[in-house]
């Protein structure tokens, strides 16, 4: 059965230059899509990936990036919406490129869906009351 | 068949009055019919939550000791500049009031992290403020440094003073142009993205009352969560707009100037919000209670989205040059459904007002009025409604010969 995550990942200073992804494709069956990727002036690496593939090449991807010393963690986990501070005006939904943003009808309560999310951030300062927070 | 104010008030007092929200009048008056529904309903509710920069805050702190003047000099509220120019101890700050270090779009686009709005929400919510001020030291007012926290409770007056709320409809706001543009209206993206609207539509205040019949100068007001006041028609109030048959603006017609003690009111309902490349501005909650004094105020709240209509704007060229003319309508409904059409092509609409937020302040004030709370008053002056000839002008600009 094939299972599609998305996932974000920690690379430590000294594997930044090791093409780890390269290896999770070839040697574990696994397709990916990179939704971002970046490195920190501290040679810190973070890369958001969605990962397709069976539930069993996913495992061993999985431990293989630990292996590695690559900390992994469902993206979903990382963007957060804080509730109190959602009016449930709207602003994010237009911009939302994925439809995690959305809105339920007839209530126009604001809908977030964190398994939809690419984590572009476009909400985060689209957000008037900058109630999305994204934090790796 | 026709009530008074004092008949309603009557019914009111004695918790016998029948008020329903504008959402749930439109039911009854498909149900009953309107002569039937303006015997039975003597309240309809509205609500509205959104953005509204013309909205500011008038506070007096209190004499220092050794006395200060602020008038004439410089105040700040957590390095927010204030409006200083009045008596000692008097400050006004206004919800768009940025601090002086802000970067405002120099990185376009900015983020507006905090200005005047936030204040305004922090001072509400009971946090502790820092007040700043340099003067220039009189004899009776000798000092001329003041740096100290200050919070609501502490505050002798604080009250609301906003020139204009309420906008009865607006403009739905596209761009046409191959640039995401950041504007007032939100984050447009380019080559007609999507379609931003801040109406509350069936819901909000002045479309359930198109001609102002019910309220004007005194009218009691739900406001940022306690009771406010119209003081009169807002700042560019242009009744004179096209008509629906209905009576309903096509275009933003009136507005109204309110007030209200910001010690009643809730952060909940005043929020200090950000729009990324455009600046600060307060989010306020909003509502009106219409008396229905006969079959014309049962029609006119009985009014639902797919009667109400907003003109369709390009922002990115049309309302910065002021050029005339729109890309056409679209219905609350449409708008509500979520798409609309524009120049051939299908987009998506999304607000920017909360109707969320709108339902549960027309609740609210459901509940105010039903327990008694709340009385509905005659205007002690109407405000110019359509016969009027009122306009909004354009500035007319003169040249400056330089000597």
């Amino acid at each position: 059965m094939q299972v599609k995550r998305r996932v974000v990942l920690h690379f430590p200073q000294q594997k930044v230059d090791q093409p780890v992804i390269c290896y999770l494709t070839r040697d574990h069956n696994l397709l990916f899509n990179i939704l971002r990727a970046s490195i920190t002036p501290e040679d810190v690496g973070l890369m958001v990936l969605e990962l397709i593939g069976t539930e069993a090449d996913y495992e061993r991807g999985i431990a293989y990036l630990a292996e590695q010393g690559i900390t992994l963690q469902p993206l979903k986990q990382d963007v957060l919406r804080t509730d109190e501070r959602c009016v449930n005006c709207g602003a994010c939904v237009g911009i939302c490129p994925s439809e995690a943003l959305f809105l339920e009808r007839p209530s126009m309560v604001v809908g977030f869906d964190p398994e939809r999310c690419t984590a572009c951030e476009a909400c985060v300062m689209a957000c008037p009351t900058r109630a999305m927070v994204v934090r790796y | 068949m026709s009530k008074t104010y004092e008949e309603i008030n009557e019914k009111i007092k004695k918790g016998q009055a029948v008020v329903v929200t504008a959402e749930e009048m439109i039911g009854v008056v498909a149900e009953k019919g309107v002569k039937k529904a303006a015997q039975e309903v003597d309240v309809v509710t509205t609500g509205t939550f959104g953005a509204m920069c013309s909205s500011g805050l008038f506070l007096n702190f209190g004499h220092a000791k050794p006395r200060i003047k602020a008038g004439g000099g410089k105040a700040t509220l957590n390095g927010v500049a204030t409006y200083a120019g009045l008596a000692a101890v008097d400050l006004y700050i206004g919800a768009t009031a940025l601090r002086e270090e802000d970067p405002r779009n120099q990185v376009f686009p900015g983020a507006f992290a905090y200005g005047g709005a936030h204040v305004i929400e922090d001072l509400v919510a009971g946090k502790q403020v820092r007040l700043e001020i340099e003067a220039y030291g009189t004899d009776c007012y000798p000092r001329k440094k003041l740096d100290t926290l200050i919070r609501l409770e502490n505050l002798n007056e604080a009250f609301l003073f906003s020139p204009r709320n309420a906008y009865q409809n607006y403009n739905i706001a596209v761009n046409r142009s191959d640039k995401t543009i950041y504007t007032y209206m939100g984050v447009l993206k380019a080559r007609l993205g999507n379609a931003n609207y801040c109406s509350a539509g069936q819901l909000s205040p002045l479309l359930n009352d198109p001609e102002y019949r019910t309220i004007g100068v005194g009218t009691r007001i739900f406001l940022g969560g306690g009771i406010g006041y119209v003081t009169g028609p807002g700042t560019q109030h242009n009744p004179t707009v096209p008509r629906r048959d209905n009576k309903v603006p096509k275009a933003g017609a009136g507005t109204l100037a309110v007030t209200g003690d910001l010690k009643q009111m809730s952060a909940r309902y005043l929020r200090g919000a950000s729009f990324q490349g455009y600046g600060t501005t307060l989010m306020v909650g909003l509502g009106l209670a219409i008396p229905i004094l006969d079959e014309e105020m049962a029609e006119r709240t009985a009014v639902s989205d797919d009667q109400i209509t907003a003109p369709i704007v390009d922002y990115s060229e049309s309302y910065p040059q002021c050029v005339p003319g729109n890309l056409g309508e679209a219905s609350y409904a449409a708008l509500k459904s979520g798409r609309i059409a524009v120049d051939g092509k299908d987009l998506p609409a999304v607000p920017l007002s909360s109707y969320p937020m709108a339902v549960e302040i027309a609740g609210l004030l459901k509940e105010w009025v039903a327990a008694g709370r709340f009385l509905v008053a005659a205007p002690v002056d109407p405000i110019p409604g359509p016969e009027s000839g009122r306009t909004f002008k354009p500035l007319v600009e003169c040249p400056v010969e330089v000597k």
